[in-house]
């Protein structure tokens, strides 16, 4: 079915206040799901014909009730009838009666936010998390998911009903959590947020090209959730790194897929409304709000973005950057891009005396952006042969395709440096000029979006 | 992150073995396969036949030679795989470390190339 893009952008949008509205009245996560999808459905033909009803919400709202209790009365009949046992009382659905006192009190866009801090419940695994909220916030179908992370359809479904089982299990009601708990549940919602812009930066460098947009659904989230939690700095804060991150986007890859590193990008392509937009942002929220990581990590790329060359970067602020962000969340991706910094202002023997220090710590060691940095000092240093010898071993112990391509290309161009030292100037060698190799959140962009330790080690945290 | 584990048995050692041990060992896999699927980590996986089937294909010059059995001359050969898509490595090798053939041969788990990346 095709649908006109203004009733489908309509449907998306009131998708998840629907179903927020539903499993709020009726409770019953998964049988709400299917009868809002039956409802979509309902609206995806009937509307284009007859035209887009009055009150389209409320349209919706009604035919999913009315789908969701045939369904839960013809369950209830039918456990009946199969346990053969006469009840004295039909046990309808508990909530039933409760729908009209509760009113219509929170509006949709509410629902849409609970709907978020219920599929981001804390019990459930970051996964879990991710695809339950592309699912029923996003509105994306199964199979989408499924090709957005590269697994079987079959094994996605699994993943989604298994975390609302979980949530099930839980007891967790459809209700915003109480005060106490709001600022924690709220940083795991954005960090959810956060990985899902992480797992679409690091898909658009992929091949498959028919994967859905996931940076574009996170950016659509985020700008919901801002719209409210206006003064939240953290999720202004977020919605900026996010965009001015997006903005590389059209300059960040070469034909065939190759990874342009950020230092060599053409800062012409990239996109300045989103640039403008993510720096209005990360302003305001650090001139009204306090301090956050997200804010820290969108100001580092903001300084990244107004820079017009890479030469004229400004380093010292970037390392001082770095160094409010690892006292608000220490990881050791942060020290690591802290490193890069600190090559570019201290120089590359003091970076490798603090990546000596990461070494030992095991979350890193072995991590191929630990040893890519190293090799980038070496590099700085004018010591080649280390750099090459460094390149080829982060190439080695990479797990993403592009980004071993890329370290593998790095190694050669060293070496077709060291034979023809006459092009030293313009060759892969000529390092000293200011070369950023940062290391993913270093540039604002996702940390170790592809790595082994993306999730355990993101610069965020979310912790 | 995706993990190739690959399930190396003697096959010689496997014909001798009992019945009743082959059934254990099945069920044992066949209780991890289910446990996966119902966890999301599961993408896929197959047990192949006898390693004695098998043609290794090289060409040289353009000119193909095929013969018969494995790549590799070894006692122990490659007999199945799974694919399971898993939070770290740590968690692979755990799902590898309960996998019956471990505990008579081996298992090797091996990270998948991720089409994914991001600019450094």
């Amino acid at each position: 079915v095709t649908v006109e893009p203004g009733i489908e952008r309509l449907l998306r949008d009131l998708a998840p206040q629907v179903l927020g509205a539903i499993v709020r009245r009726y409770g019953h996560f998964d049988a709400a799901e299917d009868a809002v999808q039956e409802a979509l459905l309902a609206a995806a033909t009937q509307w284009p014909a007859q035209g887009v009803p009055d009150h389209p919400k409320g349209w919706l709202i009604t035919v999913a009730s009315r789908r969701l209790t045939d369904q839960l009365r013809s369950d209830e009949a039918r456990r009946r009838r199969e346990a053969a046992v006469t009840l004295a009382e039909p046990a309808g659905p508990a909530s039933h009666a409760a729908v009209t006192q509760d009113g219509e009190r929170a509006s949709g866009q509410d629902d849409t936010l609970v709907l978020l801090f219920l599929c981001c419940h804390p019990e459930l695994t970051p996964p879990s998390q991710l695809a339950l909220t592309l699912r029923a916030v996003a509105g994306l179908s199964t199979a989408e998911i499924a090709s957005a992370f590269l697994v079987p359809e079959p094994t996605m479904a699994q993943r989604i009903s298994r975390a609302k089982q979980r949530i099930a299990a839980t007891g967790a009601r459809f209700t915003m959590p109480p005060a106490g708990e709001w600022a924690g549940r709220l940083q795991v919602v954005l960090h959810v947020l956060y990985l899902m812009f992480n797992e679409g930066y690091a898909a658009t460098s992929g091949e498959a090209t028919s994967r859905p947009e996931l940076t574009a659904e996170a950016i659509r989230l985020t700008r919901a959730v801002r719209e409210l939690l206006p003064r939240d700095g953290e999720v202004a804060g977020l919605l900026a790194l996010m965009l001015l991150t997006e903005a590389r986007r059209p300059a960040r890859s070469a034909l065939g897929g190759a990874l342009v590193p950020l230092a060599e990008q053409d800062r012409t392509r990239w996109n300045s409304g989103q640039i403008a937009e993510g720096l209005a942002l990360v302003t305001g929220a650090l001139n009204t709000a306090p301090l956050g990581a997200y804010q820290v990590q969108a100001a580092i790329a903001a300084v990244h973005a107004e820079a017009a060359t890479a030469a004229e970067t400004d380093w010292r602020q970037i390392l001082g950057l770095y160094n409010l962000l690892e006292r608000i969340t220490p990881s050791p991706v942060v020290t690591l891009n802290r490193a890069v910094a600190v090559a570019m202002v201290d120089g590359p023997q003091a970076a490798l005396g603090l990546l000596a220090i990461l070494e030992t710590d095991e979350r890193m060691a072995g991590h191929h952006r630990l040893a890519a940095v190293r090799a980038h000092c070496h590099e700085l240093a004018g010591d080649r042969a280390a750099a090459a010898a460094g390149y080829i071993g982060a190439a080695r112990t990479a797990t993403s395709l592009p980004e071993r391509r890329y370290l593998e290309a790095r190694a050669a161009g060293l070496a077709a440096g060291a034979r023809d030292t006459g092009a030293a100037g313009r060759g892969p060698g000529a390092g000293a000029t200011g070369r950023g190799l940062e290391a993913g959140a270093g540039a604002g962009a996702p940390a170790c979006g592809a790595g082994a330790g993306a999730r355990e080690a993101g610069a965020a945290g979310g912790a | 992150v995706k993990y190739l584990l690959m399930i190396y048995q003697n096959p010689l050692t496997w014909q001798g073995m009992p019945e009743s041990e082959k059934r254990a060992f099945m069920s044992d896999a066949g209780a991890i396969v289910d446990e996966l699927i119902a966890s999301g980590e599961w993408v896929g996986g197959e047990a192949l036949a006898d390693p004695s089937t098998a043609a290794s294909v090289r060409v040289r010059g353009g000119v193909p030679t095929v013969t018969d059995g494995p790549f590799a001359e070894a006692k122990e050969q490659v007999v199945g795989y799974c694919i399971v898509d898993c939070e770290s490595q740590d968690r692979a090798v755990e799902i590898a470390t309960r996998w019956p053939d471990a505990r008579q041969w081996g298992m090797e788990v091996r990270p998948i190339l991720s089409p994914d990346g991001v600019e450094m």
